[in-house]
């Protein structure tokens, strides 16, 4: 790994980032302070702005009473309640102590129209995210291997119709067609992870196929063969390996790219549905509200950007220390990669 | 050459009857159709008599041929089912408004790329060119919907200097000629700048890399020891071998706001293609729909041609 540290300081802010929001997706349930769908007493928690803190009245019979504030009175509790003041007595509560109540509700970054927490939501929102870029990435980078190392050992005719195949994949208006996709085929989170890995593999394809082009008459390869070993262990063992570093390049900077596919469908509402948790529903949601709650589409749009930063960070690192022949500055190479995402 | 204009061409129309036959066989494997929309209303009679004005009673190849005949001899898109009119004049409508966003929008993109691409190209490794290359990678990781949203947020909520949605105000037809193309621009101003300053990011660290592989070339280097100005050697010896490689981002360029003004339009309200093409999908619109998807393919492909042309004619070895 001692190659790494060849990336410089954006690599590591990267590697850094990237990490922690993995490790927010896996530990999402325990991180977050509630449950990304609970509701208590919307009419009371809706719309608060980040850092509200609701004092939270446990009722006798069990339900949860939100207020702005609560009072200990002789009889029982004075709950304040958006400027209208409610009497509660004491036998009607369950968690009263001497001045008030024993639980809140804290709104670290606010909450939504249902009085859902923004933070708790935005913490599922990362595994639904992070969890679908990935799940697509690993399939088109699946497809794209296949496509690509058939292509480039199966012969001209194989290699040609596999080619002009890649070419009218690319020359699709992506975006375009995947709102068509999105919306004609009801969009489980499946069907999101299919049609994002669909419209994305044909890079990942083209740069195998020429990797493995450029390694297959290179010696150790041609020994290989000369020693009988068989053409697929020759590819599993020698050609796959070597080739595979600038499609692990092109994949990482691949998560940027569909996690911001991704939002753009579940915003336009056709992607992740209500009420699980995207970072692009809850900006849809965000955009009802705007002049209202600000926050509710502001947060999500800076974790987004942050993780698709990330990303772009690493790969770009990746690429400076692994890949001294695509070294920055070489137009060529970001121009293939710019032509061949599916830009959001 | 002409050879291989005319081979790229023919290649470009096969793709274009293959993104559009794909289209069309995908909508209608897509489960329901457009009478289910409205079944609560409708009997089963109405119903039926609704799937054969549309024709979609026919079996499915019959209905591809109609289409493909009818577009294809006459230039005729029939008539779009959720608007009650032709296709035609549904196209005609929203296209000047996408043309207008799209060129202000490339304006504002070139007009900061271009300069500061040039400025970071000539001092690689400055201070100015890491600032700049941070911050076009953080614009262009934004998702470019968020932006517009903040953008709204910011100039016409918190600050409330510009309109935030459709193309004019509502007294647009008693103003003067000077007031209706002062409401336009206002209202030009919000999508065309989000469009532009977010497309800018990409095409400036392109521009950087294109000047920056030409400016370490020998023959540059020969300029500058024959005594040559920088601004000399930079925009006429540089940039000229530089432009080509530009003028192809610059193609390729358009396919990304393509994308990206159907987002915005979207969001804006702007009554172009993009939200045409959003509300055709979502009211299952079939003949807008494929009429849109038509001419996207044909915008997508027309880019890829011209990037393919500039490309030859800079590049000798490509023509073979």
């Amino acid at each position: 790994m001692s190659r790494l540290r060849g990336g410089g300081p954006l690599f590591h802010w990267g590697l850094v980032l990237v990490a922690a929001l993995l490790l927010v997706a896996v530990l999402a349930p325990l991180l977050s302070p509630y449950e990304p769908t609970e509701q208590t007493d919307p009419a009371v928690s809706q719309y608060r702005p980040p850092g509200t803190v609701l004092a939270a009245v446990h009722l006798a019979h069990g339900d949860w009473r939100l207020a702005d504030r609560v009072e200990r009175t002789p009889e029982g509790l004075r709950l304040h309640r958006l400027g209208r003041v409610e009497e509660l007595a004491a036998a009607e509560v369950r968690n009263l102590t001497p001045d008030g109540v024993a639980d809140s509700r804290r709104f670290l970054l606010g909450s939504d129209k249902f009085g859902r927490d923004l933070l708790s939501r935005m913490i599922h929102g990362t595994r639904v995210s992070l969890g679908v870029a990935l799940g697509s990435v690993l399939l088109a980078l699946t497809l794209g291997v296949a496509v690509g190392s058939a292509a480039a050992l199966g012969g001209p005719v194989i290699d040609g119709l596999l080619m002009r195949m890649v070419d009218a994949l690319l020359a699709f208006p992506s975006l375009f067609l995947l709102i068509v996709l999105a919306a004609f085929f009801r969009p489980s989170t499946l069907v999101i992870v299919i049609v994002l890995a669909t419209g994305s593999w044909m890079g990942i394809s083209r740069m195998i196929r020429a990797e493995i082009l450029s390694l297959r008459s290179r010696e150790f390869v041609l020994a290989a063969r000369a020693m009988g070993q068989h053409p697929f262990a020759i590819l599993v063992r020698h050609l796959l390996p070597n080739a595979f570093t600038p499609a692990l390049i092109q994949a990482t900077l691949l998560v940027g790219q569909l996690i911001l596919v991704e939002s753009t469908l579940s915003f336009l509402g056709l992607g992740i549905q209500p009420p699980t948790p995207s970072w692009g529903n809850m900006i849809a949601e965000g955009r009802e509200a705007l002049a209202r709650a600000w926050w509710i589409a502001t947060f999500p749009g800076v974790a987004i950007a942050v993780t698709v930063i990330a990303f772009n960070f690493l790969g770009d690192g990746l690429r400076d220390a692994l890949d001294p022949r695509q070294r920055r500055g070489s137009g060529r190479d970001e121009r293939a990669a710019e032509a061949e995402a599916p830009a959001a | 050459m002409l050879g291989f204009l005319l081979r790229r061409l023919a290649a470009s129309l096969i793709l274009l009857v293959l993104v559009l036959t794909a289209t069309f066989i995908l909508m209608h494997l897509a489960p329901g159709d457009p009478t289910n929309r409205e079944a609560s209303r409708l009997t089963a009679e109405q119903r039926e008599n609704l799937r054969r004005i549309y024709g979609l009673d026919r079996p499915l190849p019959e209905q591809y041929l109609r289409w493909m005949t009818s577009v294809a001899l006459r230039g005729d898109f029939g008539i779009s089912w959720s608007q009650q009119r032709p296709v035609a004049d549904a196209l005609k409508a929203a296209l000047p408004p996408t043309l207008l966003l799209a060129f202000a929008a490339l304006f504002v993109e070139y007009a900061i790329a271009l300069p500061l691409g040039v400025a970071v190209a000539r001092r690689p490794g400055s201070a100015l060119d890491h600032g700049v290359r941070v911050v076009s990678l953080i614009i262009f990781s934004q998702p470019v919907f968020w932006l517009a949203l903040m953008a709204i947020l910011l100039f016409s909520q918190v600050w409330p200097v510009l309109p935030s949605s459709l193309m004019r105000s509502l007294g647009y037809e008693q103003m003067s000629p000077g007031e209706r193309l002062l409401d336009l621009l206002r209202h030009l101003a919000l999508p065309a700048l989000v469009l532009g300053v977010w497309a800018s990011g990409a095409t400036l660290r392109l521009v950087r890399g294109s000047l920056l592989e030409v400016m370490s070339r020998d023959y540059i280097r020969t300029a500058r020891a024959k005594g040559l100005s920088e601004r000399r050697v930079v925009w006429v010896h540089g940039m000229r071998t530089a432009l080509a490689p530009i003028l192809q981002i610059f193609a390729v360029s358009l396919v990304g706001l393509l994308n990206g003004s159907l987002v915005a339009e979207v969001i804006f309200s702007w009554p172009g293609m993009g939200r045409l093409a959003f509300e055709a999908v979502l009211a299952r619109d079939y003949p807008v729909v494929l009429a849109t998807t038509a001419l996207a393919a044909v915008f997508v492909l027309a880019a890829n041609f011209l990037a393919d042309v500039i490309h030859a004619l800079a590049d000798p070895r490509v023509r073979e």
